[in-house]
């Protein structure tokens, strides 16, 4: 009985995670403007989607790669800054590393919205007239924390020797960091680049409040404006369906890759 | 001596971490080809000493010369040493060739010097299958083999190895002592061992320095460092040893657990206060009594492989650890005999505590950053500079901390025969030594009490 329950239990949450997803998946393949409509199967939205003769703005597109070349070039720069910022608090020791590292993390709590209206603020304070560059750096500013604390734990389980070693058998500091160092780390900066990266592609907060009036769009400031207007582009239900059959992929190729190597480390 | 065979001088070398002096105006040379190791306690700064000629610590004061040649302020990656370092530190990105030929790869060494020097170093260390291997595929004493290799192959003027064996299991240490010292006989170059294992220290070196508290206590071949300690530290910390307090009554005479002896020792002067060591395979043990110095009743008898460890009372009470080849029964009366040059006698470092204080009231002085109680004498007053002297065994060590005037733990134990002698360091950071007949284990936490009686109070001047 008790086991029975527990399954029930799970199966209405996963039901209720997964519903929507599967609602706009299903609907993707429908013509229909309205959401909910089914005017019969077709893939005439994807076609759309691909050739970009949209029904409704045709700026879907331009979101969707202003979307992924802002995330590329925040989470880049971000895991380079974080890196860096890593190493450097890992060498300090006592209350001065735990102050930074409490620094570090409140951008991480603190809710966008507040980051956001701060950055828009410094950069009206500074003059800098804003667009793609401001939400760049903007986007870096929130993601480099997290990069750091993805960083840190691999310094912490790094044999403090190692870097010594090099510098030992003859490399300068900077040789020790690219031919030591940053090998090693590469696993903590690969998962730093990768939060990063999907921190920056569902940002609106601080997108909203640092892309200026030049009419920048993101994917989500993009639906933003869209369903002020009223009604979302029937484009956006295949676009969403394959972002999420992406990340599926991209997590199921991950976790099978874990299970090999884990094997693998077993046989030995 | 020669001064071109000094390949490293060491002069004054002082380093503190905060307030904790870790080195004291260490001074040491160590001569081309020697293999020198640093033995010691850990937080003994052997470590330390050896980071400082390796460059990855500079010395507060002091310099490291190698080849007359100053090193202070030059990088690691510009000295001509290479470190094996405790945990083996190799990077485990890179298979077996490729940790040996890092070193070399910087210096831009021709590819095909590379190929033969690493295949050369990996024979040497009896590796050479296992040049494509990831280094985490390997074992602990593998992974050290390539530790070894990697810092060997770029031929360094001095090799510097900082507790190599410590991780490896007793049988695998034990072999790996004598490969290293075949190493070390064939490669010529001078090696540099920290460790804190004396056996290893006495097996493998030509000079042992023997290191506590940040200060050399001896250096040594391990002949002298085992047969001549200079204190009860060195007795006590190299090999088993029974030490005892003796009186040095004239010259080649000394009296210890009640008996007086002759030895081989002068200059002490004439009754003076003196530490006696014994190695307990010193003693001669026999089943009659005639002929005998003094007697003893055998309390425990256990067997060690190639001897036997006993615990003989002797007839004044004190506690002897003898071994020898023979076993003798438990509970029997034996006849006990020490030759003359067996005796090693030591200077004591120190007869009483000394402390420097002041005087808070008619009855209290100030020692140790604590008020004690204690009836000051007249003709001082509030406020003088003190030097107060406490007798070993008027000092109380209490369970409770907070029974105590004052904290401390037991830092270091040394047996006496019939009493132990404690070092405790006290909360306020000074030595406190202690006399006692209560077992106590290192780093138990006692509460510090003083008779009011137990103060010798003299004037001390302020300079």
């Amino acid at each position: 009985m008790k086991k029975l329950f527990a399954q029930v239990y799970i199966w209405i949450l996963l039901v209720l995670l997964y519903a929507p997803l599967v609602f706009i998946a299903i609907f993707s393949f429908t013509e229909s403007k309205v959401l909910g409509n089914w005017t019969g199967f077709s893939t005439r939205l994807y076609q759309n989607l691909f050739t970009g003769n949209m029904q409704g703005s045709s700026s879907l597109l331009d979101a969707v790669k202003n979307t992924i070349l802002i995330a590329l070039a925040a989470a880049t720069v971000a895991t380079l800054l974080g890196t860096v910022a890593a190493i450097g608090i890992h060498n300090l020791k006592g209350r001065r590393k735990n102050a930074i590292q409490f620094l570090n993390n409140i951008p991480m709590l603190n809710p966008d919205i507040i980051t956001g209206v701060s950055i828009f603020l410094l950069f009206v304070f500074l003059g800098v007239s804003q667009g793609y560059l401001t939400v760049i750096l903007a986007h870096i500013t929130f993601c480099t924390p997290y990069v750091v604390l993805s960083v840190l734990p691999k310094l912490t389980q790094m044999n403090p020797n190692v870097y010594e070693a090099a510098l030992d058998l003859g490399a300068t500091p900077g040789q020790a960091l690219r031919k030591v160092m940053i090998p090693m780390l590469r696993p903590g900066m690969i998962s730093g680049f990768i939060l990063s990266f999907t921190m920056s592609l569902d940002d609106f907060a601080v997108t909203f409040f640092t892309r200026g009036t030049i009419g920048l769009d993101t994917l989500s400031t993009y639906i933003y404006t869209d369903a002020r207007k009223g009604g979302l582009t029937p484009e956006l239900r295949p676009l969403m369906t394959l972002i999420f059959a992406l990340i599926l992929i991209f997590l199921i190729v991950i976790n099978v890759r874990q299970a090999r190597a884990q094997k693998l480390a077993e046989s030995k | 001596m020669n001064k071109d065979d000094i390949i490293i001088n060491i002069e004054h070398l002082c380093k503190a971490f905060g307030e904790k002096v870790v080195l004291d105006d260490i001074n040491l040379y160590i001569k081309n080809g020697e293999f020198v190791t640093l033995l010691g306690p850990s937080g003994c700064g052997k470590t330390t000493l050896l980071r400082i000629i390796g460059g990855f610590t500079s010395p507060d004061s002091g310099r490291v010369t190698l080849d007359g040649k100053d090193l202070s302020g030059m990088p690691p990656y510009e000295r001509p040493l290479n470190t094996v370092f405790q945990r083996y530190a190799l990077f485990p990105h890179l298979d077996v060739y490729d940790n040996i030929a890092f070193g070399l790869k910087l210096a831009k060494v021709p590819q095909k010097e590379i190929d033969a020097r690493v295949r050369k170093v990996l024979k040497m260390v009896s590796m050479s299958d296992y040049e494509d291997r990831n280094v985490d595929s390997l074992s602990g004493g593998q992974q050290q083999r390539v530790a070894i290799a990697r810092a060997l192959v770029n031929q360094p003027r001095v090799l510097l190895l900082d507790e190599p064996l410590s991780a490896l299991d007793h049988k695998m240490r034990q072999d790996m002592q004598i490969e290293l010292k075949e190493m070390h006989s064939k490669l010529g170059i001078t090696f540099i061992y920290v460790t804190h294992d004396q056996e290893e220290a006495l097996t493998l070196s030509d000079t042992v320095v023997v290191m506590n508290e940040g200060k050399i206590q001896q250096i040594g071949t391990p002949a002298d460092i085992y047969n001549e300690p200079v204190n009860s530290f060195v007795a006590d910390f190299i090999g088993e040893s029974n030490i005892f307090n003796g009186t040095m009554i004239e010259d080649r005479k000394v009296s210890f657990i009640g008996h007086e002896f002759e030895c081989v020792d002068e200059g002490f002067g004439e009754n003076n206060p003196v530490d006696v060591v014994i190695r307990p395979e010193d003693v001669y043990i026999m089943a009659h009594t005639e002929g005998a110095q003094f007697t003893g009743v055998v309390r425990t008898c256990t067997f060690k492989g190639v001897h036997y460890e006993m615990f003989v009372d002797t007839d004044c009470g004190y506690e002897l650890m003898i071994q020898d080849y023979n076993a003798f029964e438990v509970g029997s009366t034996v006849g006990l005999l020490i030759r003359p040059s067996d005796i090693q006698v030591m200077r004591k470092e120190r007869t009483c505590n000394t402390l420097d204080g002041e005087v808070v009231d008619a009855n209290h002085i100030s020692i140790l950053d604590a008020e004690f109680e204690c009836p000051v004498p007249e003709g001082f007053s509030a406020g003088d500079a003190i030097r107060v002297e406490v007798p070993f065994d008027q000092v109380d060590l209490l369970d409770h901390l907070e029974e105590g005037v004052t904290g401390g733990n037991v830092h270091f134990i040394l047996y006496k025969g019939d009493h132990y002698h404690l070092q405790i360091l006290t909360d306020c950071g000074e030595y406190l030594y202690v006399d006692t007949q209560d077992i106590w284990d290192k780093e138990d936490l006692v509460g510090v009490a003083i008779a009011p009686s137990a103060f010798k109070l003299t004037k001390r001047n302020e300079d």
